[in-house]
This record gives C-alpha cells, sequence and structure tokens, in this order.
C-alpha cells in the first residue's frame, strides 16, 4: 500500500532515544502490526509486551503520540488522521512505571496492589444466589483487563509517584468489585481509606477517559467507595448511632 | 561456564493459564512447596482469550442435562476417538469445578433463579455453558489469578522454560528457565512437574492463538521421552475474523451461533442446511422455521421443544462447509461466510450478550454487528493432541511429568466440543495438581545435575552469539505461512511430505538466525527459541496427519475424504522420539465399559 514513518522509544532504564523507523502499510493494520513488522523485518531486538492483539489481555500498553493506549487496537488509519501533516507518530512506553527497555516497562508494583487487596470471603455453601440485576455492577468491574494505562495516566502515581500511600485506579476497581459483589462479607472499608489512600483520589476522571475496557471507573468504583469511606468515617449522626448501638465493627453502612 | 540460580520445589508447574493456575492452587493446598513458571505477566496467558463459556451440566438451564449426556456429546463431539474415562471424569467433575470458582469470586451470568447461567453451544445437547457475556476466559483467569496470589505459590513471571531435567532413569527432576526480562538462567530442582503450556497454533499463519503458543510444552514432552498422541488433529474454529488482513484469524465466538446467528453465503442462502454429517441427521433443525423457534424458545427462556439450528453443528463441521463455500465460489467478499446476528436479535440483546464482539468489529474492522453481518472463516484454534497422559492423574509415560489443559491429549478425541476447553482446565488442572503434590509427598528432593544444566544454559546462549544470520521474525513468519499453505484445514500426502521436507530445511535454518546480543527483554533471542520448539511440534503434527490415511474431525485427508470404518475408527497414533528423530506407531484405542458404552449414540456412523 504506502510507507509510514514512526518514531519508537529504544533503550534501557530511562535511557535512550525515538528511533525511526520506515516500514510499508497495509490496510486495517494496527499499531502492534507496526512493531512486529518493525522487529520481524528490521530489529529483532526490539521489546514488546503483547499476547492477544484482540484488546483482552492488556499486555501491550504504550503512549502513542503522547497517550496511553493498547497497541493492538490502535488503527493506523485512525492515528495518522489524527497527527498532523507535518508530525512522526511517536510510541513510547508507559511513564508511570520504571522502565526496562524499549516499550517495556517494569509493572510489578500492580501485581503487589493485586496481592494487598484481601480476597473474597463469601458463604461456604455453594450455588450462590443472586440476580443478573446484582451480578451486572460487579462484572463491569472485572472487565478490567490490567493493561494498567489507568494507573499510568493518574496524576497521583504518574506525577506524585504516590505508589506508597494510594492503590490508583485499578485497585479502586478491584476493591469495587469485592464491596460490590452479592456475597462479600469481608468488611473492606478500612482498607479503601487507609491503606490504598482513596483520599488522594481528586475525581479528575482521566482514569475513566483512558479505560479500553469503557469501564466507568470514577462514577462507578471510585465515588461509591468514598461516600462508603465517608459514611463509615464522617458522617456524625452515624457515628454517634454506631456508638450507641455498639456496632462499629458491622457492616453498617452498607447499601 | 555461564551463571545459573538455582531452585527448590516440590512442584512446580509450567504455565499460568486456567490448567496451571488450577493445578498450582490445587498443589499448593495439598501442602507441597509451588511455584508457577510463565511466559508472560500474570493473567495474560491464552486462557483470557477465551469467549463463549466453559461446559458443565449444572443443569441449571434445562434440568433435562446431567454428566452421562455431557459424556455423550464430548465422545460424539471427538468422534469417538476420546479417552473415555477422561471424558466421563470431566463430566462428572466440571460443575463442581465451576460453583468453586463462585466461591473464588467468579461473577457468572444468571439464570432468572439467581444461579449460573447457561448457553448453548455447538455438539451440547442442553445449553451447558457457565459464561460471562462473551469473556468467559477473562473471568476464569483472574478469579484463578486471584485466588492464586493468596495461595503461597511463588510466581516467576516472565520466564520461559527451556529444558526438562531427568535422572539417569529418565524420571523428570525438574527444569531450566531463563528470565526474559534480564536473560538471566535458573535451575529448579522439582519432585514433580506438571506442564500447563497451552497449545501450539502459533505454527499456522492464520490462527486465533496468543504469542505463547509455540508448543513448548508438547516440546519439552517430547524432547524428554515421553509420547504424544493424536498429533493430526487441529482444530480449526470455524468463525474467525477475515477481514482486514492484520486481522485475520481473531476468534469470533461461537456464542454469537449461541445466541442464534446464522451462516450464509453470498447467494444468502443458509448452506449448513445442506451439511449436515450422516452421524448427525435428525438432530438438527430441517427448515429454517424450526431453527427460528428453536431461536425463540431459547431467548425466552423455555425448554426447548424443536430441534436446533444446524450453525451448531460441530466446529469441524462448520469449518469444512465454509470452507467448501468458499472454495466453490459462494464466499463473502473477502473469501468467507457470513455470520448474522443482526437480522436475529435486537440491538440491546446482542450488546448485552455478545459485547466484545461487538467492539472488536466495531474497533477492528469498522463493521456494526447490530446492523450488518460479520465476515468468518476458519482460523487454527485449538490442538487435540498432545501429552499422553494417564486419565485419573495426569501423568505422563515419563514418572514425575505431568501434563493439564491443552498440552494433554486424549479428552477430547478428533474434535473438541466448545466449551470443554474451559472445563478440561479445571477439571484436569486440578486433579495433576493435587496427583504432583501427592507425589512429592514421598520423594526426596532430587539432586540438580550440573553437566545437564550447563549444557541447557549453553543451548539457550547459542542465538547471542551468532552474526548476520536471519531474522527469526522472517523465519518464523515463512514456517507459518508453510504449515497454513500445507499442513491446513485440507491436506493431501503429497503436501504432507513436502512440508516434511520444507520442515527438514526449517530445521537448519533456525540454527543460523541472529537478534543482536542484548540479553534484556530481547524478544528476537526469544523467538530464536521458541521457533526450536514450533519445527520441532509442526514435524510431530504433520507426520501423524500424514500416516492417518482418513478424515475424521479435526483432520481432513483430500485424498481420503471419508471416515475410516475399519482400522482408523478405533487407533490412535502416538508419536515419540527416538534420539533426534521423531517416531510414530498405532496403538488400539480403549473401549468404555458396557455401562457407558449404552451411554453413547454410537447408531450412526462418524464423520
Amino acid at each position: 500500500m504506502s510507507d509510514i514513518k514512526l518514531r519508537v522509544f529504544r533503550g534501557q532504564e530511562g535511557e535512550g532515544e525515538l528511533e525511526e523507523y520506515e516500514i510499508e502499510l497495509d490496510e486495517g493494520m494496527v499499531l502492534l502490526d507496526c512493531i512486529h513488522r518493525i522487529q520481524h523485518e528490521q530489529e529483532p531486538d526490539l521489546s514488546c509486551r503483547w499476547n492477544c492483539k484482540a484488546g483482552k489481555c492488556g499486555s501491550c500498553s504504550a503512549e502513542i503520540n503522547g497517550k496511553p493506549k493498547l497497541m493492538c487496537m490502535t488503527r493506523m488509519s485512525d492515528i495518522i488522521e489524527e497527527t498532523p501533516e507535518d508530525e512522526i507518530i511517536t510510541v513510547r512506553p508507559l511513564k508511570a512505571f520504571p522502565h526496562v527497555k524499549d516499550l517495556v516497562t517494569d509493572v510489578s508494583w500492580n501485581y503487589e496492589m493485586a496481592k494487598a487487596v484481601a480476597p473474597i470471603k463469601g458463604p461456604e455453601e455453594p450455588d450462590w444466589k443472586f440476580s443478573q440485576f446484582e451480578a451486572k455492577r460487579a462484572q463491569e468491574f472485572r472487565m478490567c483487563i490490567e493493561c494498567y494505562i489507568c494507573q499510568d495516566t493518574c496524576h497521583v502515581l504518574r506525577e506524585y509517584k504516590k505508589f506508597d500511600v494510594f492503590g490508583g485506579p485499578r485497585t479502586m476497581v478491584r476493591l469495587a468489585n469485592f464491596e460490590m459483589h452479592p456475597m462479600d462479607q469481608e468488611d473492606r472499608v478500612p482498607e479503601i481509606k487507609d491503606e490504598f489512600g482513596i483520599s488522594y483520589c481528586n475525581i479528575t476522571k482521566c482514569c475513566t477517559d483512558v479505560c479500553p475496557a469503557g469501564i466507568n471507573i470514577t462514577d462507578n468504583a471510585i465515588i461509591p467507595l468514598k461516600e462508603r469511606v465517608v459514611d463509615r468515617y464522617y458522617d456524625p449522626l452515624k457515628r454517634i448511632w454506631r456508638t450507641i448501638t455498639d456496632k462499629a465493627s458491622g457492616n453498617t453502612t452498607r447499601y | 561456564m555461564s551463571d545459573y540460580e538455582t531452585h527448590d520445589y516440590d512442584v512446580i508447574v509450567i504455565g499460568a493459564g486456567g490448567a496451571g493456575l488450577r493445578a498450582a492452587i490445587e498443589a499448593a493446598r495439598s501442602g507441597a512447596k509451588t511455584a508457577i513458571i510463565c511466559k508472560s505477566l500474570l493473567g495474560k496467558a491464552h486462557t483470557v482469550m477465551a469467549e463463549g463459556g466453559a461446559a458443565a451440566a449444572l443443569g441449571n438451564a434445562d434440568d433435562r442435562d446431567g454428566w452421562k449426556v455431557h459424556f455423550k456429546d464430548t465422545m460424539k463431539g471427538g468422534k469417538y476417538l476420546n479417552n473415555w474415562r477422561m471424558a466421563q471424569i470431566h463430566a462428572q467433575e466440571s460443575a463442581d469445578r465451576i460453583r468453586e470458582l463462585e466461591q473464588w469470586g467468579a461473577v457468572f451470568d444468571r439464570t432468572p433463579s439467581g444461579l449460573i447461567n447457561q448457553r448453548n453451544f455447538g455438539g451440547h445437547t442442553y445449553p451447558r455453558l457457565a459464561h460471562v457475556a462473551d469473556s468467559t476466559g477473562l473471568e476464569i483467569i483472574r478469579t484463578l489469578q486471584e485466588k492464586g496470589i493468596h495461595s503461597g505459590i511463588d510466581i516467576f513471571m516472565e520466564y520461559t522454560v527451556s529444558h526438562l531435567l531427568q535422572d539417569e532413569d529418565g524420571t523428570c527432576t525438574g527444569c531450566v528457565a531463563y528470565n526474559r526480562v534480564d536473560g538471566a538462567m535458573h535451575a529448579y530442582s522439582s519432585k514433580s512437574t506438571v506442564l500447563a503450556t497451552g497449545g501450539i497454533t502459533r505454527c499456522w499463519s492464520i490462527c486465533s492463538g496468543s504469542w505463547e503458543y509455540t508448543g513448548d510444552g508438547h516440546a519439552l514432552a517430547l524432547n524428554a521421552g515421553a509420547e504424544l498422541i493424536d498429533m493430526e488433529f487441529v482444530q480449526f474454529h470455524p468463525t474467525g475474523m477475515v477481514w482486514p488482513p492484520s486481522v485475520r484469524g481473531i476468534l469470533v465466538t461461537e456464542g454469537v451461533r449461541g445466541e442464534g446467528g446464522v451462516l450464509r453465503n453470498s447467494e444468502g442462502k443458509r448452506f449448513m442446511f445442506d451439511n449436515v454429517p450422516e452421524m448427525f441427521k435428525g438432530d438438527h433443525a430441517e427448515t429454517e422455521e424450526e431453527a427460528t423457534e428453536w431461536v425463540r424458545q431459547v431467548v425466552a427462556g423455555e425448554k426447548a421443544s424443536v430441534r436446533r439450528p444446524p450453525e451448531l453443528l460441530t466446529r469441524d463441521v462448520v469449518a469444512k462447509a465454509i470452507n467448501k463455500e468458499v472454495a466453490e465460489g459462494r464466499g463473502s467478499t473477502h473469501g468467507g461466510a457470513y455470520l448474522d446476528i443482526a437480522n436475529q436479535r435486537s440491538a440491546e440483546e446482542i450488546i448485552a450478550k455478545l459485547p466484545s464482539m461487538h467492539h472488536q468489529f466495531r474497533e477492528l474492522a469498522g463493521v456494526d454487528i447490530t446492523k450488518e453481518p460479520m465476515e468468518v472463516g476458519p482460523t487454527a484454534h485449538y490442538v487435540m493432541g498432545g501429552v499422553r497422559v494417564d486419565a485419573e492423574s495426569q501423568e505422563s509415560t515419563i514418572s514425575g511429568l505431568f501434563a493439564a489443559g491443552e498440552v494433554a491429549s486424549g479428552l477430547h478425541g478428533a474434535n473438541r466440543l466448545g466449551g470443554n476447553s474451559l472445563s478440561d482446565l479445571i477439571v484436569f488442572g486440578k486433579r495433576a495438581g493435587e496427583y504432583a503434590a501427592k507425589r512429592s509427598t514421598d520423594i526426596d528432593q532430587p539432586k540438580l545435575d550440573t553437566k545437564q544444566i550447563e549444557s541447557a544454559v549453553k543451548e539457550n546462549l547459542e542465538p547471542l552469539n551468532r552474526e548476520d544470520g536471519e531474522n527469526p521474525g522472517r523465519v518464523y513468519d515463512e514456517l507459518r505461512d508453510m504449515m497454513q499453505a500445507k499442513v491446513g484445514i485440507i491436506r493431501t500426502e503429497s503436501e504432507l511430505k513436502s512440508a516434511l521436507t520444507e520442515l527438514n530445511d526449517f530445521r537448519t535454518r533456525i540454527q543460523n538466525t541472529s537478534s543482536g546480543k542484548s540479553m534484556v527483554y530481547n524478544s528476537g533471542w526469544h523467538q530464536a527459541l521458541d521457533l526450536q520448539n514450533m519445527v520441532e511440534i509442526s514435524s510431530a503434527c504433520t507426520l501423524a496427519a500424514l500416516t492417518r490415511t482418513e478424515s475424521r474431525g479435526g483432520h481432513t485427508r483430500d485424498d481420503f475424504p471419508e471416515p475410516d470404518t475399519g482400522m482408523w475408527s478405533h487407533t490412535t497414533n502416538v508419536v515419540w522420539k527416538d534420539g533426534s528423530e521423531i517416531k510414530i506407531r498405532q496403538e488400539e484405542l480403549s473401549q468404555p465399559p458396557e455401562e457407558l458404552e449404552e451411554l453413547l449414540d454410537r447408531s450412526k456412523k462418524e464423520a
């Protein structure tokens, strides 16, 4: 068809620069196809993660013209259209995480966060009963493909590096999943507040805007969780009520 | 000699898809010191791509279902070449494994009464697939991942296992792996080793598999002297995307047909009505009216009283029918068939039931499936063949080496039913983990054999020392094109023989690739090593395909178009390695005992 130029970040542990590649472009190609073509025709040691090439695994996240996206779901025709004519498309690794090489970053912190969230605790008897309506609420959060694009975008992590006090949007989505699971009996409000620092989120909705799975992270996960924290810790009437009834450890704020 | 780090475990599980995670969870639960070694990040394995659902006779959506019907359907779908005992265990245990997933956090779609809902799929008599819209694989891998990280399992992410270690008797004593991130070498001593590496479909250029599907576990087992069976049986899923070229092969879930989608050719004809094989005669609707009524009943949540549409025939049958339409000049614009759900269900229903299909076609092909038909065609999707295992324990023919999931063989016979893979992973993953842990309690920690490890490390580093060779990516592309052309959905003796010759040339070429010297996340280096497995396993598959002179399930020979009613109807191909040579022999298949034979529906001849 035609040729296309791309500038791809090459280098290790943050040191490196954008290198220019020219490749042949066929109809319908996505950016990941271009990266593979560079690997197979020019630079076999170019590093990038990928697995499914169908937007289901969340491996091939990168910053394309400065915006974090899945390379497998970014059609070249769209990206060419949005790139000004005198500019060349750029592909960089996610900025929020420690750089490894080329387009690969060290995302292990996200796995530590996952482990820090207590697992589901439901009834021991099998054949749980709940409605599709109830299922749907948790299912939205379970559509997360762990591409960490939300984490990369969140300024609390990206700019302010609050990795030690804030779990980031992905962790909030996981917490919301369990918290709104119809059978979960764990009291998660204290850890949402203290361990995962939900108050650091000031609901700018950047994470929601970039989520490739279309999860309404801010409105459906973070805000309801914030409300539960506020109800538990900052609602004066409820505090008095709890003192009277001595139910401080119960799930009195659930709705 | 290069450095390497050493580790001791009771149980090592290689692979972190559904089977690997389930095996590791069970091994750890049994008290074994357990580790997982996996090529990708956790949660990214090929299981994540499964869409339609997991088959289990829960009987929630239709109480006429039960393990006996599931057993019958699985055997019939496999054209009776299945290991009957595995088919029985699978049918009996899958329901409990699904219920268990629910308690570990999986949120399946619900029936009106609030239980796990089940959907219809090809070859299943009743609605049987527990599902989450069309992203069931994601749900299952995430659930197992969340369970696994709290089970005390050590996880080595982005490590590739390159060699198995063995003692003088051949018993598996551990493995050698390299860390893909920094290139460091690692040697593991393990009392039991479980292969859960998935499949081989990356050997074909049109495929639905992830990058990991380079036949690693198949090759590790073969190189260690284990037997593989049924390697000629490769499932070409009938509905992969066909346009644009860069997405060719990406899976379109069978759930589209399960939800009422119909297949038409360029003349607008529903050709599946004319493609019902002898063994399925009378099982399916014979008119469009009957098929439409079935969809109406199912959508309304009624028990179906009429027969299902012929689009829900088994995958091998539908794939070959699409192939025939295209070959005879009745294909869609880009050489497939039209799959239409837009005229069968409302836009809201389509988006609720098939959200990821809707998204995938809109984003990648510019097609709105609520308004227009999809173009679909066959894509290499699954290998029924693999490591020969004991039905109860999943132990291979090598002591201490177990296999579960797609890398193992026997359950699916000549053709796998949709939905039987996700349930296979959790049923036999659990058993492999359980028996691997059991074995580890009786034996001492194996000693690491320095000589074997050093030789493995040397082989792994070899590609980094080569200069001016071919780009491994180029060899990879050409190998896949060759397999697609010569060992594809329709096979002939002359092409299979020519493929074997070409594979010998590839064997030489892969020894001469070069990919730069960096040990840090060097994709070319990893590919150079993966290629060795791909060539080995492509050879095993081609040899088995050449030997089976009939057509059955996932193996179709243009020169022997009919199923053999004689020897091949009860014979298995066994492949193993003698030195560097791949050998093949035939073995009589064990037949089910009388009480199980009675459940089968063998009166109609297989196809």
